[in-house]
């Protein structure tokens, strides 16, 4: 410590790893937002190569160099002359030539300012949450406009303003004070101007009785000045909550899938696809989301992720209790104005021409209303195109649906998936 | 003897060389001998610290003894602020030149973003320090350093380049370090409150003009106003003042220009170098808001002019200290062998200098160069050859103290080398010089080596490489008209032949003409006044 004290220099250490992240995240954002275009475009480039199990991760891209360059000033090379030293001679002599490397290698000026931008291509990486909100840019919440606007349904409460009563949990100290002080102040002024009238009165009174009278009014008076109380009831005061109307912000998905026998792996592999994208989808825009499992043949069940997707089941198909499984698990976990529900459906559409009709028919009176989104996806048999290829059982009964609430799409091949998902809920043009 | 020291051996062998054309470098071994700090004083029975985990109270400790030896030579400090950050702290700060206040602009992002993409891939590590011209002087020290490389940074950085900061003419006139960050802070809020005004596209518009302009945003010889944040404010307020009593913002310019403009405005025009500034002044269509950006870029590129003057001087003297004050630390048993042997692997790669034919020569490294030139110098006080003597009659055998602080504090780059560039450093890097003339463009013609007759021209040339027009090509506006078709002429004097490349000149013209707003035309003049070539937006 001695020479502590010897020295005078002022020195300090401080701590900056706790600070929370600063101008790196604004120039980050603000880079972003300036190449927003290049940058989407690499990313849906990226998109293509990827697996969708892997969409949701960050990742490296580029973008073309060019549009970010940032010019300067500068000689060029090709003409004039000039002399240079370099370092790291090992046999020149004076007068000797030296081939002119191609590469501008070797070239005095390899120091210039903004090195690196002549690299064809700026590579850099992306968070996890910068990539899915590019990924996700152009799309937009089927119907938001109506959960906006007209669903505002659930309420939740907000601290806001003060009440005389609550529980003593969220009695504010400060205020509570403070009326307390400001009722004590009223009441001896109260008190104070009277004891002042009682006084003068006796002043001009010549009664012996009534003096005597007031020097006792005026003992009590102030008796009661003095012992005022400190607190009382009506001083409290309590923070209090006040409703907010807010947005449903809970969000539940239902996959439905048909197993039966005529699915196969390749069927299943683009359902999961557009299951994957569709969570990946919701799970940005409400944080967490409920996913319910629905897979039927001819009866319907509810599984887990796993059994879902990889436990191979046989037999004949039938739509309609898969649906009312469905119709089921809303009501009783998932009723109410808070939650969005999202129901997606991938099928064959191999189903009998009765049971289709039937599905139909529940949809619209039953399902529908009770949902923000239904999708159906149909997955035809690989060998199904051609000139005798028709449309599914099941796509057929789906047509004239025409609810705001209900779009169907039909995939073929995994690179469908992206462009089918895209139109399914690509933003809706604000109505003009 | 040092077997490797062949400083002595050297001299009358030099005299030997008659024939220019003898090769002088069978004589010469390539590993530079390393003065060791007298030995001899007293040492302390335990080292400060031993291992690689560092602690505050132990950065303390060693700070203070640090202290200590810069004080015993006299090295003059700013005060000093300590900084423990996180390597992602460390990529932020390097996208802002290491300010630690910046306004926000998308070229920031970018770097940062490669700079993070890079580190990440392993492709390049990160700055061990930085440290910027402010009072307090703010040094970072990432918290994955090891110890040795703490006390590394902290005599690199606390002391080496805050000595130089306050020791070095340039900074004395050119900068003020106890105003910077305060000025920064207004131009970041004055910069926000822009966006929030008229919206950030027309904001990074001008910005990115500015920026790209930035080099010719300097008074190269006039000391610059001083900065101050309050009285930006207060100029501020009171157009703002006026505006709301007129009405009409760019009245109140001319209005507050009227002063100036009273005077004998209209007669000769002299050159202005100074673009950003010329721009600022009399560009005839610019918002005053905008007027505002083109001043805050040109402040902020005034600051970090001596920076640009000064890159191997600064950091040569700053490794040139972090070596010395380690060192004393050793010989004061302050530290052990492990610890020497920790930072001096890092120091080596600091101060590795590729041959021009390596994969890694990127240009010669200024802390190489720069430690070579003033290590030489506290060899030629101390440990003087004939050569020395006749190379630098009044350096040699003189107190090394006082001449390493003369050094650092009256030179720049290029005078630096001009006047302290020795042959045996010559001889160590191996400097040679080669001719790029317009006659034979598929060869380079070796000039001069590092020999008797090579010595003088090879220093001749290595400084003049370091003048600022080498990097960034001289403009200047010479004529404008302010009421005709307003066409800015600017000029570029062309030296040796060397033109300006077209593409680049092509850019920036389209650039200034945003600002200017009205034609934009470049010329190219050679010595004798010819104009060889003609650039328009």
């Amino acid at each position: 410590m001695s020479d502590f004290a010897a020295s005078s220099r002022f020195m300090r250490i401080v701590d900056r790893r706790a600070d929370p992240p600063g101008r790196g995240a604004v120039n980050r954002e603000r880079f972003i937002r300036r190449f927003k275009d290049e940058i989407k475009r690499a990313v849906d480039e990226e998109i293509g190569k990827r697996g969708i199990a892997d969409i949701g991760k960050g990742g490296r891209i580029s973008i073309p160099g060019r549009g970010l360059k940032e010019p300067y000033l500068h000689h060029d090379s090709k003409t004039g002359s000039r002399d240079f030293v370099l370092p790291g001679n090992h046999e020149y002599l004076p007068g000797d030539m030296i081939d002119r490397p191609d590469g501008g290698e070797g070239d005095g000026q390899g120091n210039e300012p903004g090195e690196g931008e002549s690299r064809d291509n700026f590579a850099f990486v992306l968070s996890r949450d910068e990539f899915l909100s590019l990924f996700f840019d152009d799309l937009e919440l089927p119907n938001l406009e109506r959960t906006r606007l007209a669903d505002v349904s659930f309420v939740t409460t907000r601290r806001g303003g003060y009440s005389r009563d609550g529980v003593l949990a969220n009695l504010s100290p400060a205020l509570t004070m403070r009326m307390s002080i400001a009722r004590r102040i009223a009441l001896r002024g109260g008190i104070a101007s009277r004891i002042e009238e009682l006084e003068e009165e006796r002043h001009e009174s010549h009664e012996a009785g009534r003096r005597a009278e007031i020097d006792d009014e005026v003992t009590v008076l102030k008796d009661r000045s003095e012992k005022l109380p400190f607190l009382e009831e009506i001083d409290r005061r309590f923070r209090a909550l006040q409703p907010v109307p807010a947005p449903a912000t809970r969000a539940v998905m239902l996959c439905l899938m048909d197993v039966s026998g005529s699915m196969d792996e390749r069927k299943k592999d683009l359902a999961k696809r557009f299951f994957a994208l569709l969570y990946l989808f919701l799970e940005r825009k409400y944080g967490a989301v409920d996913v319910v499992f629905i897979r039927h043949t001819e009866t319907a069940q509810e599984v887990d992720e796993k059994t879902f997707f990889h436990d191979p089941q046989s037999g004949g198909t039938l739509v309609m209790p898969a649906l009312e499984l469905a119709h089921k698990v809303i009501e009783e976990r998932y009723a109410g104005n808070d939650w969005n529900v999202y129901i997606a459906q991938a099928s064959d559409g191999d189903c009998g021409d009765e049971d289709a009709q039937r599905c139909a028919g529940y949809l619209q009176t039953e399902l529908l209303p009770r949902v923000r989104y239904f999708a159906y996806v149909d997955i035809p048999s690989a060998n199904s195109g051609g000139w005798f290829a028709r449309p599914s059982d099941l796509w057929q009964c789906y047509e004239p649906i025409g609810a705001a609430s209900f779009a169907k799409r039909k995939v073929h091949d995994r690179r469908d998936i992206w462009p089918v998902f895209r139109e399914l809920f690509a933003r809706k043009e604000a109505a003009a | 003897m040092n077997p490797w020291d062949l400083a002595g051996l050297d001299a009358p062998a030099r005299r030997r060389a008659s024939s220019p054309r003898e090769r002088p470098w069978p004589r010469l071994v390539s590993r530079p001998a390393v003065p060791m700090p007298v030995p001899g004083v007293t040492r302390a029975l335990e080292p400060i610290a031993t291992g690689t985990e560092w602690t505050v109270p132990l950065l303390e400790r060693f700070d203070v003894a640090l202290s200590a030896h810069a004080r015993r030579l006299h090295l003059e400090t700013f005060p000093v602020q300590y900084e423990v950050i996180t390597a992602a702290q460390m990529i932020d700060l390097c996208s802002t030149v290491g300010m630690p206040v910046h306004y926000p602009h998308w070229s920031f992002g970018k770097h940062l973003l490669g700079q993070e993409h890079t580190y990440k891939k392993g492709v390049s590590g990160l700055a061990y320090e930085i440290v910027i011209n402010t009072s307090p002087s703010l040094v970072y020290l990432m918290e994955t350093n090891t110890l040795p490389l703490q006390v590394l940074v902290m005599a690199h950085a606390a002391y080496g380049h805050n000595a130089f900061f306050k020791s070095n003419y340039l900074f004395h006139q050119f900068t003020q370090p106890d105003g910077i960050l305060d000025y920064l802070t207004f131009a970041r809020n004055f910069i926000l409150d822009c966006e929030q005004r008229y919206g950030w596209r027309e904001v990074e518009r001008v910005l990115d003009v500015c920026h790209a302009l930035a080099p010719y945003g300097v008074d190269r010889y006039k000391k610059p106003a001083k900065l101050s944040a309050s009285r930006e404010r207060e100029r501020l307020a009171e157009r703002l003042r006026f505006a709301q009593h007129h009405y009409n913002p760019d009245v109140a310019y001319l209005y507050e220009n009227a002063a100036a403009k009273q005077g004998p405005e209209l007669e000769e025009f002299e050159p202005q170098e100074n673009l950003l500034y010329f721009i600022e002044k009399r560009a005839p269509k610019l918002a005053p808001w905008q007027r505002e950006l083109v001043r805050i870029v040109r402040k902020i590129s005034q600051y970090f002019y001596p920076q640009r003057l000064t890159k191997v001087a600064n950091e040569g003297a700053a490794t040139f200290w972090h070596y010395t004050l380690l060192h004393e630390l050793y010989d004061h048993g302050q530290v052990d062998d492990g610890f020497m042997l920790e930072w001096l692997s890092n120091h080596s790669d600091v101060v590795t200098q590729p041959s021009f034919d390596d994969q890694r020569y990127r240009g010669i490294n200024p802390y190489a160069l720069g430690f070579a030139i003033f290590r030489d110098i506290r060899r030629i006080c101390e440990q003087p050859t004939d050569e020395d003597r006749e190379w630098f009659p009044r350096l040699a055998g003189t107190n090394w103290v006082e001449s390493v602080h003369f050094a650092m504090a009256n030179f720049k780059d290029e005078s630096l080398i001009e006047q302290y560039l020795s042959p045996k450093v010559m001889r160590d890097v191996r400097l040679f010089l080669l001719a790029d003339e317009e006659s034979d463009r598929s060869k380079y013609a070796v000039r001069a080596i590092h020999n008797e007759q090579g010595y003088s021209r090879v220093r001749q040339t290595l400084a003049a490489q370091y003048r600022p027009e080498v990097q960034t090509p001289p403009l200047a506006v010479t004529r404008f008209s302010a009421d005709s078709d307003r066409a800015l002429l600017m000029q570029h004097r062309v030296e040796r032949g060397r033109l300006l490349d077209a593409d680049a000149a092509t850019e920036i013209l389209a650039f200034i003409k945003e600002l200017w707003q009205f034609d934009v035309v470049l010329e190219e003049i050679d010595d004798a006044g010819n104009r060889l070539k003609i650039h328009r937006t």
